[in-house]
Order: C-alpha cells, then structure tokens, then sequence
C-alpha cells in the first residue's frame, strides 16, 4: 500500500503556544520550539517531520487556525 | 521525499478557512472559542452561503466575533442575542441567521430570551459555549459552574446550600417543543471537533429545510478562568465537565433521544 507522507506549516507568528496540538498528533510530529514569537510564545514546529503522515488533526483542534497541513502518496 | 516536495500547492489538504478574517483571535491560547468559531465558518464555507448568513455575537469573551467572522454580523445587548436573531430571521426569513453566545450571557442575564426563543420556535441556529464560568469579566461563578468548582466569586468551591445548583439549560431546552435538534459537543480533541463541524452543518441544513430551532451547546475550556494550562484545563474539562454535562444527541428532528430525558419524562429505553 501507499504510504501518506505529510507536512505541516505553522503560522510561527500567530501561534499562541497553547501545545494542544502536541497531543493531537498520533505520530508525536510536534514539539515547542525553545524560542519565542514576537508575542512571546513558544510555536510549534515539525521535531520529527519524516513521522508526519498528513492526518489533519493538529490542523483541526487548533484554536486559532495556524496549521496547514500538506499530503502525498508515496510509492 | 523531502519537505519541500510535500509542501507544494497541489498537495494542500488543511488551510484555515478564507471566512475567518485574518485578524488574530483575541482569545486566551488553546481557547474552545477560536476552534468553535472556525468550525462553523467552515460550514457556511462549504454550504456556500456566506453571503446569506448573519450572526449575533454576545457580550463575554467573543463580543467581538464580528471582527473574526467574514459574514455579516450584529452584537447584542447582554443576552438578547435570541431576540436579535428572532427579529432579523423574521424580517429576512430567506437568510441564514446564528447566536453565538456564552453561558453567563445565554444561561444567566439572557436566561428568558433562550427559553422563550427556543420554545416559540424560531427558525435559527444557537451556538452555546458552556466553559461554567464568566470568562469575559474575570471568572466568576455562572449558572453553569459545577458543584464544588472554584471561581472568583465561589474561591472555596460551588456550595449549593448557599450558592444554589449548577443549571442544565440545554436538557431544558431539549424539551420544549420548539427545539428541533438540541445537542451537547466539545472541541478539545480532534475527534470532538469533527463531529461538533457534522452536529453544526446538521444545524444549518434544520435551518435551510425550516425545521424549527436547533441549539448546540459546546461545552468549553475557559482555561484562564480555570487557572490551568490549556492541555491541564482540557483534562479536567474531560473529568468534571463531562460527567456533569454528557456529551451527545439530546434530541433529533423533533423527538428526543437522550436516554436521561427519557427516563425523566418516564420513557422506558431498556
Ligand atoms: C448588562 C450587562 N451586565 C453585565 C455585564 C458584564 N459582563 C460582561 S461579560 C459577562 C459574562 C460573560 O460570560 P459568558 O457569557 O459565560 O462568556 P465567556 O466570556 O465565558 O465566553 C458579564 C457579566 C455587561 N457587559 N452587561
Ligand atoms: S498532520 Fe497529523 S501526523 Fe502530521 S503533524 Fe499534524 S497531527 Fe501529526
Ligand atoms: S494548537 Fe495551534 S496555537 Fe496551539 S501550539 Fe499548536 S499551532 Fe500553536
Ligand atoms: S478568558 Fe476564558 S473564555 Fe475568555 S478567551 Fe480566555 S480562556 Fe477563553
Ligand atoms: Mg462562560
């Protein structure tokens, strides 16, 4: 079967640190970033991208909106 | 494959939605607010009718919905969202027309304004955040507020003796017969959010076939309210809020489904 291969981009800018997309993720793709944005808040990023698989959950439960999530099959 | 082969036009699968204005939300990180806020206008997206849609923001927390939604909106007096909405969905009744409100405004100060909505029957759609808490004006106890929880204004707990019972607004509601689908949903996981976002299109779709009201209560976070972070607030979201306010159907085109309803009313479900 193919294989989902996804990657997310997080608005660094607009996000607020909340980390409930860290929970969300079912392959632990994401972690909080030890800088901060020009709000003062950690952001989240891709720690482990190759375990991304594109699902839409860290998109779908963040509260303010700042995730786009990207897919392709893999052969 | 690398990154930058995955990250292409062709291959976008989630983006925020265009009907959410680019200003930044002005709620607290991780929020119930922002996420039930997009979720709706993810449907109006998909139902097309942007340009038929208007809105009522409260006073609380989103009194200022109007600058985060692109589609028509008006703000109320404290509570009267549902007069409001009655008013406008009367005048226009072609439109789509939505409250928006929490629950010290929907369950507190505008307590006869739900009910007498809800049972006249208005042909319009009330989004209820329930976070059992005044947000907005610094946490203090709702109507909502559970037994024993801490606010502001109950530090040392909700005593009942002195502070009176946590109101279900939404199983009362549920009984009236102007309702006509009346649910409880939350957003603090992704699962919850998809089916908030298939509770809300149901909604409108009520709305569009003019089946009477439908009342959404999302129960929420207020997590600067609760003093916790906002991963901590959804656990003990899930632990208290939960059990006191079961996630679920209450009532479905008309006939309630909820079997706690119905064994009220003396239905036997077994
Ligand atoms: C007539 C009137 N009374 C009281 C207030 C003060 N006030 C502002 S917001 C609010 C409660 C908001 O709580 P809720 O509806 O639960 O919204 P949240 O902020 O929790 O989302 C109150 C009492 C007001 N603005 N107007
Ligand atoms: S899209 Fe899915 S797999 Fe990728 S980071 Fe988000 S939650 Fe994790
Ligand atoms: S859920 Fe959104 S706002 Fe919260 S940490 Fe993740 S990207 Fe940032
Ligand atoms: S005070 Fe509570 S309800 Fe208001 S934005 Fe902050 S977390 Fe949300
Ligand atoms: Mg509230």
């Amino acid at each position: 079967m193919a294989k989902m291969k996804g990657a997310i981009v997080v608005d660094m800018e607009r996000c607020k640190g909340c980390e409930l997309c860290v929970g969300s993720c079912p392959t632990d793709v994401i972690r909080m970033a030890g800088e901060v944005n020009g709000k003062g808040y950690h952001f989240a990023y891709m720690e482990y991208p190759d375990n991304c698989t594109g699902c839409t959950n860290c998109a779908v439960v963040c509260p303010d909106g700042v995730i786009t999530v990207y897919r392709v099959k893999e052969d | 494959m690398d990154i930058k082969d995955i990250i292409k036009p062709e291959n976008l699968v989630y983006k925020r939605t265009p009907l959410l204005t680019s200003n930044t939300l002005s709620y607290c990180p991780g929020c119930g607010h922002g996420t039930t806020h997009r979720v709706i206008m993810e449907v109006i997206e998909e139902m097309g009718i942007q340009a038929d849609t208007i809105g009522i923001a409260p006073v609380g927390c989103s009194v200022l919905a109007y600058d985060f939604m692109d589609i028509d909106m008006v703000q109320a007096a404290h509570g009267r969202a549902p007069a409001v909405a009655t008013g406008i969905k009367r005048t226009w009744p072609e439109k789509f027309v939505f409250s928006y409100q929490g629950d010290g405004d929907l369950a507190a100060i505008g307590t006869s304004e739900t009910i007498h909505c809800c049972n006249r029957g208005e042909s319009i759609v009330i989004i209820f955040i329930n976070n059992g808490i005044y947000g907005m004006t610094g946490g203090q106890m709702a109507p909502t507020t559970l037994v024993g929880m801490k606010s502001s204004t109950s530090p040392y707990g909700r005593d009942v003796a002195f502070m009176g019972n946590p109101l279900k607004i939404t199983e009362l509601v549920a009984q009236l017969p102007g309702t006509c689908f009346v649910t409880r949903q939350a957003v603090h996981t992704p699962a919850a959010v998809r089916k908030t976002k298939k509770a809300v299109r149901m909604a409108f779709e009520n709305q569009k076939a003019n089946k009477g009201l439908s009342f959404i209560e999302v129960v929420s976070n207020c997590n600067s309210g609760w003093k916790m972070t906002p991963v901590a607030a959804n656990k003990w979201m899930e632990e208290n809020m939960f059990p006191f306010y079961p996630l679920g159907d209450m009532k479905v085109d008309g006939r309630i489904v909820s079997k706690e309803l119905l064994s009220l009313a003396g239905v036997k479900t077994e």
